[in-house]
């Protein structure tokens, strides 16, 4: 979130406005008491468009502070993009900032390039992409050489190309250089200041933080896996990790045919297959590679907690995973009388395709022999 | 020929006596792969029950054996650096089984080893049927022959390369290109060597949604593979947006990366796009038949 952002921001020398973050309304009036000016009280939330949603009010007296404090905790800010809303759990209080110019920058991943990239507009204070459609030629982009690392003349570069009022040059490639570390020390997909401000004063402080991390590189720093922890947890991914499957490996969708397939791709096939068939897949689920037996039983329980699941499609071609561990999770999940079953279709071929089609024939059970076979055969179960 | 891998090419394993390296090494020799040796640090001067050597270094290793490949079986941590040092070594290409390996270490890795080919990371490997295997697939499902096959995933690949193989169509290299948003060789490059490469006729291009791989392997077998027919297949066309289902990459952000996208591309390069893997191979078939 924006406070944590900042946090970031700060350790690597990019400034930002003074401020506190605060849970408890009356420690929002505490700081604006000691502290008197004209302060920001804002919504500390994932979603984007917060403003508009009326997550962000302007206090100039400690008593105003504590009852906007009092108004948006708990509240649940809602627009256009996030119709089901997000619930505000905390504030972050910040100096208001007399504004004289608004600029973006950021630093993401180019992914066909292989490199990262910054983009950098004077059009600050909007949504980027909107500018990119509308003022395509008003975005500077650089793509940045991670051999020798972001140098202060691409800083000038893009200031100069995206045509920054000139009081942004000194400051500017300082901070680029600053973004710049914390994308690679931090593993960031993306990091972004929206606005990146030019105060009347002269000063450039970076007004927003947006911070999106790569999961892969979350166990260089412990310390930020606790920071996502405090926000909105993705419950399908907080349910994935809980019973030892990548975070990304399970999301629930909205069909009624379970799906747990090894392999991204695969699993991705099988909801497809799913829906040529005529149906819709309740969930994707990768039991990713080399799953053992105990993680498909635990796979199979997570899929039928949902209720709307009304037939399963276990679909297997094993390369590092081994057939006959699938096959005994499955018998396993069947066995006892804590899981919920519901008609299940499994087709299983590929490494130690043999050995379990041999447990599961021992437990009376027949796999389908392809994936469209099994697609057409889960659906009719699924409508039975 | 086939690309990138033939039966002698030297290939030692990295993390040769972890519990996967091990039982990935049995399966790669069991097919014919020429396996010379592999890397454990600390190991070195032993050997494993099956008779190839273990070294303490990717050098030492190389120095002894003349070793071009080598497969990466190391924990995310550790992967980059396995990486450097097999290019450190002088190895010619690596293929990194690995999931998990950070983002902002592949950007770096790629930034500064551009003469080793890197296939993956997060990948299933490479195999030249009836030559050698590269890679965690089950080998018994492809068959040699001259159709060559990429992938972002390995599961999928299995499937259709038993559907293909099951039809008659065999194979010349199948690359599991992997899942994850920074890869050594997308499919592009695979779409060049097959290019230049005389044993192979036609091509499968297995994509998923996310990324933009898709639209530019398109566009290059409009400009550049006129005499070579192709035929896609795209994983998730039923996926939801902003959901990342499984592989980093693969994730629909806002217009980006979608089916329509991908598909629009294959469509005006004339490559016909499978709904389902099981139409691939008469639609191969109808390709070929098309061609001569």
């Amino acid at each position: 979130m924006e406070y944590q952002g900042k946090e970031l921001f700060r350790r690597a020398g990019i400034p930002t406005p003074r401020g506190v973050h605060a849970t408890r309304p009356e420690d929002v009036r505490a700081f604006v008491d000691a502290n008197p000016g004209s302060w920001v009280i804002k919504s500390q939330v994932m979603m984007g468009g917060r403003g508009k949603a009326g997550g962000i009010k302007f206090a100039e007296s400690g008593a105003e502070a504590e009852a906007f404090a009092r108004e948006l905790l708990g509240k649940v800010l809602k627009n256009a993009q996030n119709p089901d809303g997000e619930a505000v759990r905390s504030l972050l209080i910040e100096e208001k900032v007399a504004i004289a110019s608004e600029a973006y920058a950021s630093i993401t991943i180019d992914r066909a390039a292989k490199k990262p990239v910054a983009i950098v507009t004077s059009q600050g204070g909007m949504d980027v992409e909107e500018v990119a459609e509308s003022h395509p030629d008003a975005i500077s982009k650089l793509w940045i050489d991670a051999a020798i690392g972001f140098q202060p003349f691409e800083a000038r570069r893009l200031a100069f190309a995206a045509q920054l009022p000139a009081g942004y040059h000194k400051a500017f490639p300082k901070i680029m250089g600053g973004l710049y570390a914390l994308f690679m020390e931090y593993g960031a997909n993306l990091l972004e200041i929206n606005p990146l401000v030019l105060t009347t004063a002269g000063e450039v402080i970076a007004s927003d933080a947006k911070v999106e991390l790569d999961d892969n590189g979350l166990y260089k720093h412990p310390e930020l896996a606790a920071w996502r922890s405090d926000g909105p947890a993705d419950e399908d991914q907080a349910a994935a990790v809980a019973i030892g499957l990548g975070m990304s490996n399970y999301a629930k969708l909205d069909g009624n045919i379970g799906v747990i397939a090894n392999g991204a791709g695969l699993g991705m096939g099988t909801m497809d297959a799913i829906r040529n068939a005529g149906g819709s897949a309740a969930n994707f689920l990768d039991i990713g590679g080399g799953a053992q037996a105990e993680l498909v039983k635990k796979s199979y329980a997570l899929v039928t907690s949902d209720p709307k699941v009304r037939a399963m499609f276990i679909n297997i071609f094993g390369g590092i995973t081994r057939g006959d561990q699938v096959a005994r999770g499955i018998v396993e999940a069947l066995a006892g009388d804590d899981l919920r079953k519901v008609p299940l279709v499994v087709r299983l071929t590929g490494t130690n395709e043999k050995e379990g089609r041999e447990i599961l024939a021992a437990a009376g059970m027949t796999p389908v022999e392809t994936m469209d076979e099994g697609a057409q055969r889960a659906v009719a179960l699924a409508k039975g | 020929m086939a690309i990138f891998l033939d039966k002698n090419s030297k290939v030692i394993v990295q993390g040769i006596t972890g519990r996967e390296g091990l039982f990935h090494t049995q399966r790669m020799l069991a097919y014919g792969t020429n396996i010379v040796g592999g890397v454990t640090p600390g190991k070195g001067g032993s050997t494993i029950e099956s008779g190839q050597p273990v070294f303490n270094t990717v050098k030492d290793a190389v120095d002894a054996t003349g070793a071009t490949h080598t497969i990466v079986f190391v924990p995310p941590p550790f992967a980059a650096d396995a990486l450097y040092e097999a290019y450190d070594a002088g190895i010619a290409l690596a293929v990194a089984i690995t999931e998990g390996i950070p983002a902002h270490d592949m950007l770096k890795v790629v930034a500064t080893t551009a003469s080793m080919r890197i296939i993956g990371p997060n990948c299933p490997g490479l195999v030249s049927p009836g030559k050698a295997l590269v890679g965690i697939m089950p080998g018994h499902v492809f068959r040699e022959g001259r159709v060559g096959m990429i992938s972002r995933s390995g599961t999928l690949t299995y499937e259709i390369v038993d559907l293909l193989t099951k039809s008659g169509l065999g194979q010349s290299t199948c690359v599991g290109i992997g899942g994850d948003p920074i890869i050594g060789t997308t499919f592009v490059d695979c779409l060049k060597a097959f290019a230049n490469d005389p044993e192979t006729d036609a091509v499968v291009v297995c994509g998923e949604i996310g990324g933009s791989d898709e639209e530019d392997a398109a566009a290059f077998i409009k400009a550049h593979l006129p005499n070579k027919p192709a035929v896609a297949f795209i994983g998730g066309r039923s996926a939801p947006k902003g959901k990342r289902l499984g592989h980093a990459g693969a994730i629909i952000s806002g217009n980006f990366g979608t089916p329509e996208s991908k598909l629009a591309a294959f469509a005006a390069a004339g490559v016909p796009v499978a709904d389902r893997p099981s139409d691939i191979p008469n639609l191969v078939k109808e390709r070929l038949s098309v061609r001569v």
